[in-house]
């Protein structure tokens, strides 16, 4: 009798288990009316957060466009470099994160139309020896992993030349530390991270230009049909250049 | 895409596999340096504390006993402060604060993991050495070693043989704890796997081979561990 019950309530603990996991994937696919965001809430002005609450350009953008399809926006935080794998697998339903159109990201995932484009800047230590993009060449560069500025950076000068750090603040800290001689990364957090380090600058010469849209799971038409005609709604209506306005000031 | 082709992709175009290979020898060089300082502070540590508990009772002289119990609360504190905080924080505090105008990372990498490392195996050789019996002790006392002596001569040799698999356990918990390496812009294996990731937005391949090599790796360790352990014995029979 007591190995009977010990060998049941084993088994009742594992199918409990299982229901459990189980129930995790299902919910999620169930409530049709929540849009789920993969971002990386590190990269402001584009998201990040204030008060516990993650906010920002996109987050700004995608709360109006699910207001025209008739959604909930719940942004999920999570590092950068998974950020496109969540939306490519489904686990949620969109990737927002002042992504760009590559490419090589075009074989993962769908892209929406872009909603806005933004330049990868070149920061540096104010005075410093480089005061061009050429002046690059030979130089220890500090990048965000995974980013377009990472690619980019490796394929001209060489994994050799590339510091890969988690976020843009490490990759400043260690700007001010002369640990790397300059930091290439999105145009708008360069500005955000050089207005909160005193003795670093932008150079005038940009890297590159290029293009942010929104990633889907590849095949997801439907909800990118609605998402492309809301952007094009916010787009000709002057919203997006109005939130725009409000986090960038030039 | 195939499997093949997507195996193509992750390891074999642009030779990606490099990230791999280089990131394993940057992932063995921190663990080898880390693991040496790691048993060089935690015997000292281990010592202390041992020397401290052991003596402190039947010590007359103030002076002895204050020597004994300032060593031990320095090392009381490093064991607080090492054990209380994670390894990640502790490298990031010793790449960005505490060796700021230090260049190699891989240098600050080893100092992180093997002071980490130490406090643990502080403990763990402290608790070797405790465990072997007291009249071990007082046999080596007797037949005329000195403290010192009797030590290097009786108890440590026991207690090696007593620790060695929780020590094993710590090294390999190193071994995957400097997986974290990559917040200092280090490339070790656990990153040379996520730069692939990005390159290829494929998460099946570089994790599993990430995986699979750590496993390898640890297998061999555990292999030679086991080996060592059994040539340990042969004193028994």
């Amino acid at each position: 009798m007591k190995k009977f019950l010990k060998l049941s309530s084993i088994i009742l603990a594992l199918v409990m288990t299982v229901c459990c996991f189980a129930g995790c994937s299902s919910n999620d696919a169930e409530k049709s009316n929540v849009l789920t965001m993969a971002t990386s809430a590190d990269f402001p002005p584009y998201e990040y957060y204030e008060n516990d609450e993650i906010v920002g350009i996109d987050i700004e953008i995608m709360n109006a466009v699910c207001e025209i399809i008739g959604m909930e926006l719940e942004p999920q935080d999570m590092s950068f470099d998974s950020v496109i794998g969540a939306a490519q697998t489904g686990k949620t339903d969109i990737a927002m994160s002042g992504i760009t159109i590559t490419e090589d990201r075009k074989n993962m995932v769908d892209f929406t139309i872009p909603y806005t484009s933004t330049a990868q800047s070149i920061i540096v230590v104010s005075g410093g020896e480089i005061s061009e993009k050429a002046d690059l060449e030979g130089k220890k560069i500090g990048v965000q992993i995974n980013t377009t500025g990472d690619t980019q950076v490796t394929e001209e000068f060489g994994d050799d030349a590339v510091d890969r750090f988690q976020n843009g603040a490490l990759a400043v800290e260690s700007l001010k530390n002369g640990k790397v001689d300059c930091v290439v990364i999105d145009g708008e957090v360069a500005k955000a991270l050089v207005a909160a380090n005193d003795g670093l600058e932008i150079i005038a010469d940009a890297y590159s230009i290029e293009e942010y849209a929104i990633a889907l799971k590849k095949g997801n038409t439907e909800l990118l049909d609605k998402i492309n005609s809301a952007l094009e709604q916010l787009l000709a209506d002057g919203t997006i250049d109005t939130i725009m306005d409000k986090y960038i000031e030039e | 895409m195939t499997f093949k082709e997507r195996f193509f992709l992750n390891f074999i175009k642009d030779s990606r596999w490099h990230y791999l290979t280089d990131g394993l020898i940057v992932t063995l060089e921190v663990t080898f340096f880390a693991v040496l300082l790691g048993i060089l502070i935690g015997v000292i540590v281990a010592a202390v504390r041992s020397t401290h508990d052991k003596l402190i009772g039947n010590t007359k002289s103030k002076f002895s006993k204050f020597i004994l119990k300032f060593f031990n609360s320095i090392a009381n504190v490093y064991l607080t402060v090492i054990r209380g905080t994670p390894v990640t924080v502790q490298l990031m505090i010793a790449y960005y604060i505490i060796f700021v105008t230090s260049n190699n990372k891989i240098l600050v990498a080893v100092l992180a993991f093997g002071i980490n490392s130490g406090a643990y195996v502080a403990e763990i050789v402290r608790s070797g050495i405790m465990s072997v019996d007291e009249g071990q002790f007082e046999a080596g006392r007797s037949l005329g070693f000195n403290y010192v002596q009797t030590m290097f001569h009786i108890v440590l040799p026991q207690a090696f043989k007593n620790v060695l698999p929780a020590l094993a356990n710590e090294f390999i918990v190193l071994l995957k704890e400097t997986s974290v390496s990559g917040y200092v812009a280090l490339q070790d294996l656990t990153r040379g796997g996520d730069i692939i990731r990005g390159r290829t937005y494929d998460a099946f391949f570089p994790l599993l081979a990430v995986a699979g090599i750590y496993l390898i790796m640890v297998m061999a360790f555990t292999k030679l561990v086991s080996l060592l352990e059994r040539r340990l014995r042969k004193s028994e029979r």
